[in-house]
Protein backbone atom coordinates (compact mmCIF):
# COMPACT_ATOMS: atom_id res chain seq x y z
CA UNK A 1 0.00 0.00 0.00
CA UNK A 2 3.04 2.26 0.06
CA UNK A 3 3.29 5.07 -2.51
CA UNK A 4 -0.49 5.10 -3.09
CA UNK A 5 -2.88 7.98 -2.47
CA UNK A 6 -6.08 6.96 -0.75
CA UNK A 7 -9.24 7.97 -2.59
CA UNK A 8 -11.87 6.32 -0.43
CA UNK A 9 -11.66 4.70 2.96
CA UNK A 10 -13.79 3.31 5.74
CA UNK A 11 -13.20 3.40 9.49
CA UNK A 12 -14.83 0.84 11.78
CA UNK A 13 -17.74 0.79 9.36
CA UNK A 14 -20.65 -1.42 10.37
CA UNK A 15 -24.05 -1.67 8.71
CA UNK A 16 -27.30 -3.03 10.11
CA UNK A 17 -30.51 -4.10 8.43
CA UNK A 18 -32.79 -3.36 11.36
CA UNK A 19 -31.19 -5.34 14.18
CA UNK A 20 -29.25 -7.65 11.89
CA UNK A 21 -25.59 -6.74 11.53
CA UNK A 22 -24.60 -7.20 7.88
CA UNK A 23 -21.16 -5.58 7.89
CA UNK A 24 -18.82 -5.77 10.85
CA UNK A 25 -16.39 -2.97 11.55
CA UNK A 26 -14.61 -2.71 8.22
CA UNK A 27 -11.44 -0.69 7.75
CA UNK A 28 -10.06 -0.28 4.26
CA UNK A 29 -8.20 2.26 2.13
CA UNK A 30 -8.98 2.26 -1.57
CA UNK A 31 -6.09 3.68 -3.57
CA UNK A 32 -6.54 6.31 -6.24
CA UNK A 33 -6.37 5.32 -9.92
CA UNK A 34 -6.24 1.63 -9.17
CA UNK A 35 -8.71 -1.17 -9.54
CA UNK A 36 -9.74 -2.71 -6.25
CA UNK A 37 -11.67 -5.96 -6.40
CA UNK A 38 -13.98 -7.28 -3.69
CA UNK A 39 -14.29 -11.04 -3.68
CA UNK A 40 -15.96 -13.54 -1.41
CA UNK A 41 -18.80 -16.05 -1.38
CA UNK A 42 -22.42 -15.03 -1.96
CA UNK A 43 -23.96 -13.20 0.96
CA UNK A 44 -20.66 -12.01 2.42
CA UNK A 45 -21.79 -8.39 2.13
CA UNK A 46 -19.48 -7.27 -0.65
CA UNK A 47 -22.26 -5.65 -2.72
CA UNK A 48 -23.73 -4.01 0.37
CA UNK A 49 -20.28 -2.70 1.20
CA UNK A 50 -19.77 -1.35 -2.33
CA UNK A 51 -23.12 0.42 -2.16
CA UNK A 52 -21.98 2.17 1.01
CA UNK A 53 -19.52 4.27 -0.97
CA UNK A 54 -22.28 6.14 -2.86
CA UNK A 55 -24.90 5.71 -0.13
CA UNK A 56 -27.22 3.59 -2.24
CA UNK A 57 -28.11 1.78 0.98
CA UNK A 58 -29.90 4.97 2.06
CA UNK A 59 -32.75 3.78 -0.18
CA UNK A 60 -33.38 0.68 1.92
CA UNK A 61 -35.67 1.33 4.87
CA UNK A 62 -34.25 0.28 8.23
CA UNK A 63 -30.58 0.50 7.33
CA UNK A 64 -28.35 2.10 9.97
CA UNK A 65 -24.58 2.42 10.10
CA UNK A 66 -21.78 3.17 12.52
CA UNK A 67 -18.24 4.30 11.73
CA UNK A 68 -17.49 6.31 8.62
CA UNK A 69 -17.05 6.04 4.88
CA UNK A 70 -14.76 8.74 3.51
CA UNK A 71 -14.14 10.25 0.12
CA UNK A 72 -10.95 12.29 -0.07
CA UNK A 73 -10.86 12.21 3.72
CA UNK A 74 -14.37 13.59 4.17
CA UNK A 75 -17.24 11.64 5.71
CA UNK A 76 -19.75 10.87 2.92
CA UNK A 77 -22.62 10.88 5.42
CA UNK A 78 -22.13 14.63 5.84
CA UNK A 79 -21.99 15.27 2.12
CA UNK A 80 -25.00 16.19 0.00
CA UNK A 81 -26.01 12.85 -1.49
CA UNK A 82 -26.53 14.34 -4.96
CA UNK A 83 -23.00 15.76 -5.00
CA UNK A 84 -21.60 12.53 -3.59
CA UNK A 85 -23.18 10.42 -6.33
CA UNK A 86 -21.88 12.81 -8.96
CA UNK A 87 -18.37 12.10 -7.65
CA UNK A 88 -18.94 8.39 -7.07
CA UNK A 89 -20.57 6.75 -10.08
CA UNK A 90 -21.97 3.26 -10.26
CA UNK A 91 -22.38 0.51 -12.84
CA UNK A 92 -24.85 -2.23 -11.98
CA UNK A 93 -24.93 -5.98 -12.41
CA UNK A 94 -27.68 -5.90 -15.01
CA UNK A 95 -27.16 -3.29 -17.72
CA UNK A 96 -29.84 -0.67 -17.06
CA UNK A 97 -29.91 1.89 -19.86
CA UNK A 98 -32.98 4.13 -19.71
CA UNK A 99 -35.63 3.65 -22.40
CA UNK A 100 -34.24 6.71 -24.17
CA UNK A 101 -31.90 7.30 -27.09
CA UNK A 102 -28.19 6.55 -26.76
CA UNK A 103 -27.52 10.29 -26.73
CA UNK A 104 -30.10 11.01 -24.04
CA UNK A 105 -28.81 8.15 -21.91
CA UNK A 106 -25.31 9.62 -21.82
CA UNK A 107 -26.54 13.21 -21.57
CA UNK A 108 -28.87 12.33 -18.68
CA UNK A 109 -26.37 12.99 -15.89
CA UNK A 110 -24.80 16.15 -17.32
CA UNK A 111 -28.27 17.61 -17.96
CA UNK A 112 -29.22 16.90 -14.33
CA UNK A 113 -26.18 18.78 -13.20
CA UNK A 114 -27.05 21.78 -15.28
CA UNK A 115 -25.37 21.41 -18.68
CA UNK A 116 -27.87 22.59 -21.28
CA UNK A 117 -25.74 23.80 -24.18
CA UNK A 118 -26.44 21.47 -27.10
CA UNK A 119 -22.97 21.51 -28.62
CA UNK A 120 -21.16 21.13 -25.30
CA UNK A 121 -23.43 18.17 -24.56
CA UNK A 122 -22.62 16.64 -27.93
CA UNK A 123 -18.89 16.95 -27.24
CA UNK A 124 -19.26 15.40 -23.80
CA UNK A 125 -21.43 12.56 -25.08
CA UNK A 126 -18.90 11.68 -27.78
CA UNK A 127 -16.00 11.86 -25.32
CA UNK A 128 -17.81 9.61 -22.85
CA UNK A 129 -18.81 7.08 -25.50
CA UNK A 130 -15.21 7.01 -26.77
CA UNK A 131 -13.85 6.46 -23.27
CA UNK A 132 -16.30 3.64 -22.79
CA UNK A 133 -15.06 2.10 -26.07
CA UNK A 134 -18.46 2.04 -27.70
CA UNK A 135 -18.33 5.17 -29.87
CA UNK A 136 -17.36 3.33 -33.05
CA UNK A 137 -20.31 0.96 -32.69
CA UNK A 138 -22.99 3.57 -32.11
CA UNK A 139 -21.76 6.81 -33.70
CA UNK A 140 -23.93 6.39 -36.82
CA UNK A 141 -27.18 6.55 -34.93
CA UNK A 142 -27.11 8.16 -31.52
CA UNK A 143 -30.88 8.60 -31.67
CA UNK A 144 -31.40 4.85 -31.57
CA UNK A 145 -32.85 3.54 -28.30
CA UNK A 146 -30.26 2.43 -25.77
CA UNK A 147 -32.41 -0.64 -25.19
CA UNK A 148 -31.84 -1.84 -28.75
CA UNK A 149 -28.15 -2.56 -28.11
CA UNK A 150 -26.74 -5.96 -27.15
CA UNK A 151 -26.13 -6.72 -23.47
CA UNK A 152 -22.41 -5.96 -23.67
CA UNK A 153 -23.01 -2.74 -25.57
CA UNK A 154 -25.68 -1.73 -23.07
CA UNK A 155 -23.22 -2.20 -20.23
CA UNK A 156 -20.60 -0.06 -21.98
CA UNK A 157 -23.32 2.53 -22.60
CA UNK A 158 -24.00 2.49 -18.86
CA UNK A 159 -20.29 3.00 -18.23
CA UNK A 160 -20.34 5.94 -20.67
CA UNK A 161 -23.36 7.31 -18.82
CA UNK A 162 -21.47 7.06 -15.52
CA UNK A 163 -18.34 8.67 -16.99
CA UNK A 164 -20.31 11.57 -18.47
CA UNK A 165 -20.80 13.19 -15.06
CA UNK A 166 -17.01 13.13 -14.62
CA UNK A 167 -16.85 11.17 -11.37
CA UNK A 168 -13.71 10.46 -9.35
CA UNK A 169 -14.67 6.93 -8.46
CA UNK A 170 -16.61 4.29 -10.41
CA UNK A 171 -18.20 1.47 -8.44
CA UNK A 172 -18.93 -1.66 -10.43
CA UNK A 173 -21.25 -4.29 -8.99
CA UNK A 174 -20.51 -7.50 -10.91
CA UNK A 175 -20.56 -5.54 -14.17
CA UNK A 176 -19.89 -8.56 -16.37
CA UNK A 177 -21.87 -11.29 -14.68
CA UNK A 178 -24.79 -10.94 -17.08
CA UNK A 179 -22.54 -10.86 -20.17
CA UNK A 180 -21.00 -13.44 -22.48
CA UNK A 181 -17.21 -14.07 -22.43
CA UNK A 182 -16.44 -11.78 -25.39
CA UNK A 183 -18.37 -8.88 -23.91
CA UNK A 184 -16.78 -9.60 -20.54
CA UNK A 185 -13.31 -9.34 -22.05
CA UNK A 186 -14.22 -5.98 -23.61
CA UNK A 187 -15.40 -4.65 -20.24
CA UNK A 188 -12.17 -5.85 -18.59
CA UNK A 189 -10.00 -4.16 -21.23
CA UNK A 190 -12.05 -1.04 -20.76
CA UNK A 191 -11.49 -1.06 -17.00
CA UNK A 192 -7.77 -1.12 -17.56
CA UNK A 193 -8.07 2.00 -19.71
CA UNK A 194 -10.39 3.72 -17.25
CA UNK A 195 -8.12 3.43 -14.23
CA UNK A 196 -5.85 6.08 -15.72
CA UNK A 197 -8.53 8.63 -14.96
CA UNK A 198 -10.71 7.02 -12.36
CA UNK A 199 -10.55 5.03 -9.19
CA UNK A 200 -12.41 1.78 -9.67
CA UNK A 201 -13.92 -0.56 -7.11
CA UNK A 202 -15.43 -3.75 -8.46
CA UNK A 203 -17.40 -6.54 -6.84
CA UNK A 204 -16.98 -9.80 -8.66
CA UNK A 205 -18.00 -13.40 -8.25
CA UNK A 206 -15.38 -14.43 -10.69
CA UNK A 207 -12.00 -14.93 -9.08
CA UNK A 208 -10.19 -15.20 -12.41
CA UNK A 209 -11.63 -11.81 -13.28
CA UNK A 210 -10.38 -10.32 -10.02
CA UNK A 211 -6.96 -11.83 -10.75
CA UNK A 212 -6.91 -10.49 -14.31
CA UNK A 213 -8.09 -6.92 -13.83
CA UNK A 214 -7.44 -5.74 -10.31
CA UNK A 215 -4.42 -4.18 -8.64
CA UNK A 216 -5.72 -4.77 -5.14
CA UNK A 217 -8.02 -7.44 -3.80
CA UNK A 218 -10.19 -7.45 -0.71
CA UNK A 219 -11.49 -10.79 0.52
CA UNK A 220 -14.69 -10.77 2.54
CA UNK A 221 -16.37 -13.51 4.51
CA UNK A 222 -19.23 -13.83 6.97
CA UNK A 223 -18.51 -14.64 10.60
CA UNK A 224 -20.50 -16.98 12.84
CA UNK A 225 -23.20 -14.27 13.21
CA UNK A 226 -23.50 -13.98 9.40
CA UNK A 227 -22.03 -10.46 9.47
CA UNK A 228 -19.64 -9.59 6.64
CA UNK A 229 -16.01 -9.09 7.63
CA UNK A 230 -12.99 -7.96 5.69
CA UNK A 231 -10.61 -10.88 6.04
CA UNK A 232 -7.65 -9.77 4.02
CA UNK A 233 -6.74 -6.88 1.79
CA UNK A 234 -3.60 -6.44 -0.25
CA UNK A 235 -1.99 -6.33 -3.68
CA UNK A 236 -3.80 -8.78 -5.93
CA UNK A 237 -0.61 -10.69 -6.72
CA UNK A 238 0.11 -11.18 -3.03
CA UNK A 239 -3.48 -12.22 -2.20
CA UNK A 240 -3.52 -14.76 -5.00
CA UNK A 241 -0.03 -16.20 -4.42
CA UNK A 242 0.88 -15.74 -0.77
CA UNK A 243 -2.25 -14.98 1.22
CA UNK A 244 -1.60 -14.39 4.89
CA UNK A 245 -4.92 -15.67 6.17
CA UNK A 246 -5.63 -19.39 5.83
CA UNK A 247 -9.31 -18.74 4.98
CA UNK A 248 -8.24 -16.54 2.06
CA UNK A 249 -6.03 -19.34 0.86
CA UNK A 250 -8.88 -21.85 1.16
CA UNK A 251 -11.18 -19.61 -0.86
CA UNK A 252 -8.61 -18.72 -3.53
CA UNK A 253 -7.64 -22.33 -4.03
CA UNK A 254 -11.31 -23.24 -4.39
CA UNK A 255 -11.69 -25.28 -1.24
CA UNK A 256 -15.03 -23.55 -0.48
CA UNK A 257 -17.31 -20.79 -1.70
CA UNK B 1 -54.54 -44.29 -28.30
CA UNK B 2 -58.19 -43.70 -27.37
CA UNK B 3 -57.19 -41.43 -24.53
CA UNK B 4 -54.85 -39.66 -26.95
CA UNK B 5 -57.59 -38.98 -29.47
CA UNK B 6 -59.93 -37.90 -26.69
CA UNK B 7 -57.36 -35.38 -25.53
CA UNK B 8 -56.92 -34.07 -29.05
CA UNK B 9 -60.69 -33.79 -29.29
CA UNK B 10 -60.88 -31.82 -26.05
CA UNK B 11 -58.06 -29.59 -27.25
CA UNK B 12 -60.03 -28.77 -30.40
CA UNK B 13 -63.25 -28.17 -28.49
CA UNK B 14 -61.50 -25.86 -26.05
CA UNK B 15 -60.00 -23.88 -28.89
CA UNK B 16 -63.44 -23.39 -30.38
CA UNK B 17 -64.97 -22.46 -27.03
CA UNK B 18 -62.27 -19.86 -26.42
CA UNK B 19 -62.58 -18.49 -29.94
CA UNK B 20 -66.33 -18.13 -29.53
CA UNK B 21 -65.98 -16.26 -26.23
CA UNK B 22 -63.45 -13.94 -27.82
CA UNK B 23 -65.71 -13.33 -30.79
CA UNK B 24 -68.73 -12.74 -28.58
CA UNK B 25 -67.63 -9.28 -27.46
CA UNK B 26 -66.73 -8.34 -31.02
CA UNK B 27 -70.15 -9.52 -32.16
CA UNK B 28 -71.93 -7.58 -29.41
CA UNK B 29 -70.09 -4.36 -30.29
CA UNK B 30 -70.99 -4.90 -33.92
CA UNK B 31 -74.64 -5.61 -33.11
CA UNK B 32 -74.96 -2.52 -30.94
CA UNK B 33 -73.41 -0.37 -33.63
CA UNK B 34 -75.67 -1.79 -36.34
CA UNK B 35 -78.74 -1.40 -34.13
CA UNK B 36 -77.90 2.19 -33.21
CA UNK B 37 -77.03 3.02 -36.80
CA UNK B 38 -80.30 1.53 -37.99
CA UNK B 39 -82.18 3.70 -35.55
CA UNK B 40 -80.25 6.76 -36.65
CA UNK B 41 -80.62 6.27 -40.40
CA UNK B 42 -84.03 7.95 -40.83
CA UNK B 43 -82.73 11.09 -39.14
CA UNK B 44 -79.52 11.11 -41.11
CA UNK B 45 -81.49 10.60 -44.33
CA UNK B 46 -84.11 13.19 -43.61
CA UNK B 47 -81.95 15.89 -42.02
CA UNK B 48 -78.53 15.18 -43.52
CA UNK B 49 -75.48 13.99 -41.59
CA UNK B 50 -73.54 17.22 -41.96
CA UNK B 51 -76.55 19.38 -41.14
CA UNK B 52 -77.03 17.45 -37.91
CA UNK B 53 -73.37 17.55 -36.95
CA UNK B 54 -72.97 21.26 -37.64
CA UNK B 55 -76.41 22.41 -36.51
CA UNK B 56 -76.40 24.48 -33.33
CA UNK B 57 -80.13 24.45 -32.58
CA UNK B 58 -81.96 21.49 -31.15
CA UNK B 59 -85.71 22.18 -31.14
CA UNK B 60 -87.56 18.91 -31.61
CA UNK B 61 -90.88 20.82 -31.75
CA UNK B 62 -89.58 22.79 -34.75
CA UNK B 63 -87.98 19.81 -36.43
CA UNK B 64 -84.48 21.19 -35.71
CA UNK B 65 -81.98 18.58 -34.64
CA UNK B 66 -78.48 20.12 -34.59
CA UNK B 67 -76.22 18.31 -32.15
CA UNK B 68 -73.11 20.49 -32.32
CA UNK B 69 -73.96 22.03 -28.95
CA UNK B 70 -73.97 18.59 -27.35
CA UNK B 71 -70.74 17.58 -29.07
CA UNK B 72 -69.18 20.76 -27.70
CA UNK B 73 -70.72 20.08 -24.28
CA UNK B 74 -69.37 16.55 -24.09
CA UNK B 75 -66.00 17.63 -25.49
CA UNK B 76 -65.57 20.57 -23.14
CA UNK B 77 -66.68 18.76 -20.00
CA UNK B 78 -64.33 15.88 -20.81
CA UNK B 79 -61.50 18.29 -21.54
CA UNK B 80 -62.15 20.02 -18.23
CA UNK B 81 -62.23 16.71 -16.41
CA UNK B 82 -58.91 15.70 -17.95
CA UNK B 83 -57.40 19.07 -17.10
CA UNK B 84 -58.34 18.66 -13.46
CA UNK B 85 -58.30 14.88 -13.12
CA UNK B 86 -55.08 13.83 -14.85
CA UNK B 87 -52.67 15.91 -12.77
CA UNK B 88 -54.52 14.87 -9.62
CA UNK B 89 -54.48 11.21 -10.62
CA UNK B 90 -50.82 11.27 -11.68
CA UNK B 91 -49.89 12.99 -8.44
CA UNK B 92 -51.74 10.31 -6.52
CA UNK B 93 -50.07 7.56 -8.54
CA UNK B 94 -46.56 8.94 -8.01
CA UNK B 95 -47.24 9.52 -4.33
CA UNK B 96 -48.49 5.98 -3.81
CA UNK B 97 -45.81 4.26 -5.87
CA UNK B 98 -42.73 6.29 -4.95
CA UNK B 99 -43.18 8.39 -1.86
CA UNK B 100 -45.78 7.11 0.58
CA UNK B 101 -44.65 4.69 3.28
CA UNK B 102 -46.48 1.36 3.33
CA UNK B 103 -48.98 2.21 6.04
CA UNK B 104 -50.18 5.30 4.18
CA UNK B 105 -50.57 3.28 0.98
CA UNK B 106 -52.69 0.83 2.97
CA UNK B 107 -55.09 3.63 3.90
CA UNK B 108 -55.11 5.69 0.71
CA UNK B 109 -55.38 2.94 -1.88
CA UNK B 110 -58.58 1.34 -0.53
CA UNK B 111 -60.18 4.76 -0.25
CA UNK B 112 -59.41 5.43 -3.91
CA UNK B 113 -60.92 2.06 -4.78
CA UNK B 114 -63.95 3.01 -2.73
CA UNK B 115 -64.24 6.17 -4.82
CA UNK B 116 -64.57 3.94 -7.89
CA UNK B 117 -67.44 2.08 -6.27
CA UNK B 118 -69.64 5.09 -5.54
CA UNK B 119 -72.67 5.10 -7.89
CA UNK B 120 -72.65 8.00 -10.30
CA UNK B 121 -76.01 9.26 -9.10
CA UNK B 122 -74.43 9.84 -5.70
CA UNK B 123 -71.67 11.87 -7.37
CA UNK B 124 -74.46 13.84 -9.01
CA UNK B 125 -76.09 14.49 -5.65
CA UNK B 126 -72.80 15.59 -4.15
CA UNK B 127 -72.28 17.90 -7.12
CA UNK B 128 -75.74 19.44 -6.77
CA UNK B 129 -75.58 19.94 -3.04
CA UNK B 130 -71.93 20.88 -2.52
CA UNK B 131 -70.24 21.91 -5.77
CA UNK B 132 -72.96 23.84 -7.52
CA UNK B 133 -73.50 26.26 -4.58
CA UNK B 134 -69.72 26.75 -4.38
CA UNK B 135 -69.38 27.46 -8.09
CA UNK B 136 -72.36 29.82 -7.83
CA UNK B 137 -70.18 31.99 -5.56
CA UNK B 138 -68.00 32.93 -8.53
CA UNK B 139 -69.20 36.42 -9.40
CA UNK B 140 -70.31 36.45 -13.01
CA UNK B 141 -73.62 37.52 -14.52
CA UNK B 142 -75.83 34.55 -15.28
CA UNK B 143 -73.70 32.08 -13.34
CA UNK B 144 -76.13 29.66 -11.76
CA UNK B 145 -73.54 27.16 -10.55
CA UNK B 146 -74.96 24.50 -12.85
CA UNK B 147 -72.64 24.17 -15.83
CA UNK B 148 -69.41 22.89 -17.30
CA UNK B 149 -67.19 23.72 -14.32
CA UNK B 150 -69.28 21.82 -11.78
CA UNK B 151 -69.65 18.96 -14.23
CA UNK B 152 -65.91 18.88 -14.99
CA UNK B 153 -65.04 18.70 -11.31
CA UNK B 154 -67.52 15.89 -10.67
CA UNK B 155 -66.22 14.02 -13.70
CA UNK B 156 -62.59 14.57 -12.67
CA UNK B 157 -63.28 12.88 -9.33
CA UNK B 158 -65.12 10.08 -11.10
CA UNK B 159 -62.23 9.26 -13.46
CA UNK B 160 -59.59 9.74 -10.76
CA UNK B 161 -59.64 6.15 -9.42
CA UNK B 162 -59.29 4.61 -12.88
CA UNK B 163 -56.43 6.84 -13.96
CA UNK B 164 -54.68 6.81 -10.59
CA UNK B 165 -54.70 3.06 -10.04
CA UNK B 166 -53.65 2.10 -13.56
CA UNK B 167 -50.92 4.78 -13.56
CA UNK B 168 -49.70 3.64 -10.16
CA UNK B 169 -49.43 0.10 -11.47
CA UNK B 170 -47.58 1.35 -14.56
CA UNK B 171 -45.07 3.29 -12.47
CA UNK B 172 -44.56 0.38 -10.09
CA UNK B 173 -43.89 -1.89 -13.05
CA UNK B 174 -40.94 0.22 -14.23
CA UNK B 175 -37.85 -1.96 -13.68
CA UNK B 176 -36.01 -1.08 -10.46
CA UNK B 177 -32.80 -0.71 -12.43
CA UNK B 178 -34.00 2.55 -14.00
CA UNK B 179 -34.66 4.00 -10.58
CA UNK B 180 -31.26 2.96 -9.21
CA UNK B 181 -29.46 4.03 -12.38
CA UNK B 182 -30.94 7.49 -12.19
CA UNK B 183 -30.33 7.98 -8.47
CA UNK B 184 -26.75 6.71 -8.83
CA UNK B 185 -26.11 9.49 -11.35
CA UNK B 186 -26.99 12.05 -8.70
CA UNK B 187 -30.64 12.57 -9.62
CA UNK B 188 -33.04 13.53 -6.87
CA UNK B 189 -36.19 11.53 -6.30
CA UNK B 190 -38.30 14.07 -8.14
CA UNK B 191 -35.89 14.18 -11.11
CA UNK B 192 -35.98 10.40 -11.24
CA UNK B 193 -39.78 10.39 -11.23
CA UNK B 194 -40.20 13.10 -13.84
CA UNK B 195 -37.36 12.23 -16.19
CA UNK B 196 -37.20 8.44 -16.04
CA UNK B 197 -40.14 6.79 -14.31
CA UNK B 198 -43.03 8.71 -15.87
CA UNK B 199 -41.57 8.53 -19.40
CA UNK B 200 -40.93 4.82 -18.94
CA UNK B 201 -44.46 4.29 -17.66
CA UNK B 202 -45.94 6.38 -20.47
CA UNK B 203 -47.74 3.58 -22.32
CA UNK B 204 -49.54 2.55 -19.16
CA UNK B 205 -50.36 6.14 -18.26
CA UNK B 206 -51.76 6.78 -21.74
CA UNK B 207 -53.97 3.70 -21.47
CA UNK B 208 -55.13 4.94 -18.10
CA UNK B 209 -56.05 8.37 -19.45
CA UNK B 210 -57.87 6.87 -22.42
CA UNK B 211 -59.90 4.58 -20.17
CA UNK B 212 -60.72 7.63 -18.09
CA UNK B 213 -61.70 9.59 -21.22
CA UNK B 214 -63.99 6.79 -22.29
CA UNK B 215 -65.66 6.78 -18.91
CA UNK B 216 -65.94 10.59 -18.94
CA UNK B 217 -67.54 10.69 -22.39
CA UNK B 218 -70.03 8.02 -21.39
CA UNK B 219 -71.04 9.41 -18.02
CA UNK B 220 -74.72 10.32 -18.02
CA UNK B 221 -76.71 10.72 -14.85
CA UNK B 222 -74.18 12.75 -12.83
CA UNK B 223 -73.84 15.09 -15.81
CA UNK B 224 -77.57 15.57 -16.13
CA UNK B 225 -77.71 16.55 -12.48
CA UNK B 226 -75.05 19.28 -12.53
CA UNK B 227 -74.44 20.53 -16.07
CA UNK B 228 -77.69 22.47 -16.47
CA UNK B 229 -78.83 20.61 -19.58
CA UNK B 230 -79.58 23.69 -21.68
CA UNK B 231 -79.02 23.03 -25.35
CA UNK B 232 -76.79 25.99 -26.04
CA UNK B 233 -73.40 26.16 -27.66
CA UNK B 234 -71.19 26.86 -24.62
CA UNK B 235 -69.68 30.34 -24.74
CA UNK B 236 -67.85 32.64 -22.38
CA UNK B 237 -70.36 34.46 -20.18
CA UNK B 238 -67.99 37.32 -19.32
CA UNK B 239 -65.01 38.92 -21.05
CA UNK B 240 -62.75 36.20 -19.66
CA UNK B 241 -62.55 33.27 -22.12
CA UNK B 242 -62.22 30.87 -19.18
CA UNK B 243 -65.77 31.78 -18.17
CA UNK B 244 -66.92 29.39 -20.89
CA UNK B 245 -66.74 26.80 -18.12
CA UNK B 246 -69.43 28.66 -16.21
CA UNK B 247 -71.76 28.19 -19.17
CA UNK B 248 -74.58 25.67 -19.00
CA UNK B 249 -74.38 22.84 -21.48
CA UNK B 250 -75.77 19.44 -22.34
CA UNK B 251 -73.81 16.27 -23.06
CA UNK B 252 -74.53 13.79 -25.83
CA UNK B 253 -75.37 11.17 -23.23
CA UNK B 254 -77.64 13.54 -21.33
CA UNK B 255 -79.46 14.44 -24.54
CA UNK B 256 -80.43 10.82 -25.09
CA UNK B 257 -81.34 10.08 -21.49
CA UNK B 258 -83.45 13.18 -20.96
CA UNK B 259 -85.55 12.92 -24.11
CA UNK B 260 -85.75 9.28 -25.14
CA UNK B 261 -88.74 8.48 -22.92
CA UNK B 262 -91.13 10.69 -24.90
CA UNK B 263 -89.43 10.97 -28.30
CA UNK B 264 -91.11 9.56 -31.42
CA UNK B 265 -90.45 9.57 -35.13
CA UNK B 266 -87.56 11.73 -36.38
CA UNK B 267 -86.95 13.00 -32.87
CA UNK B 268 -86.35 9.45 -31.67
CA UNK B 269 -84.14 8.74 -34.65
CA UNK B 270 -82.15 11.91 -33.97
CA UNK B 271 -81.44 10.60 -30.48
CA UNK B 272 -80.11 7.39 -31.99
CA UNK B 273 -77.95 9.59 -34.21
CA UNK B 274 -76.63 11.22 -31.03
CA UNK B 275 -75.68 7.72 -29.90
CA UNK B 276 -73.82 7.06 -33.14
CA UNK B 277 -71.83 10.28 -32.72
CA UNK B 278 -70.93 9.26 -29.17
CA UNK B 279 -69.88 5.83 -30.41
CA UNK B 280 -67.63 7.31 -33.10
CA UNK B 281 -66.11 9.81 -30.65
CA UNK B 282 -65.11 7.02 -28.28
CA UNK B 283 -63.66 4.99 -31.14
CA UNK B 284 -61.62 8.04 -32.18
CA UNK B 285 -60.30 8.45 -28.64
CA UNK B 286 -59.28 4.79 -28.45
CA UNK B 287 -57.55 4.77 -31.81
CA UNK B 288 -55.67 7.98 -31.02
CA UNK B 289 -54.38 6.16 -27.94
CA UNK B 290 -53.09 3.39 -30.20
CA UNK B 291 -51.34 6.02 -32.29
CA UNK B 292 -49.76 7.67 -29.25
CA UNK B 293 -48.60 4.30 -27.94
CA UNK B 294 -46.95 3.41 -31.23
CA UNK B 295 -45.16 6.75 -31.31
CA UNK B 296 -44.03 6.27 -27.71
CA UNK B 297 -42.65 2.81 -28.45
CA UNK B 298 -40.14 4.15 -30.95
Amino acid sequence: MENETTRMSTEDYSLYYGKFKALNSINIEIPSNRITAFIGPSGCGKSTFLRSFNRMNDLIPGVTTTGTVNLDGRDVAREDVVKLRKKVGMVFQRPNPFPKSIFDNVAYGPRLHGLKNRSELAVLVEKSLRQAAIWEEVKDDLQKSGMSLSGGQQQRLCIARAIAVEPEVILMDEPASALDPVATLKIEELMNELKKNYTIAIVTHNMQQAGRVSDYTAFMLTDQNRAGNLIEFGATKQIFTTPVNSRTEDYISGRFG
Amino acid sequence: MTSGSRRTGLEKTMKTVLLVSALASLLIVLLIFIFTMKGALPAFRELGVWEMLSGTTWRPGNGEFGILAMIAGSGLVTFGAVLIGVPLALGTAVFLSEIAPGWIVKIVRPSIELLAGIPSVVYGLFGMVVLVPLVREIPAPGNAGFGLLSASIVLAVMVLPTIASISEFAIRSVPGGYREGSLALGATKWETVSRVLIPAARPGIISAVVLGLGRALGETIAMIMVIGNSVILPAAITGNPLSIFLSRARTLTGNIAVEISYATGVHESALFATGVVLFVLIMLVNSSAGFLLKRGAR
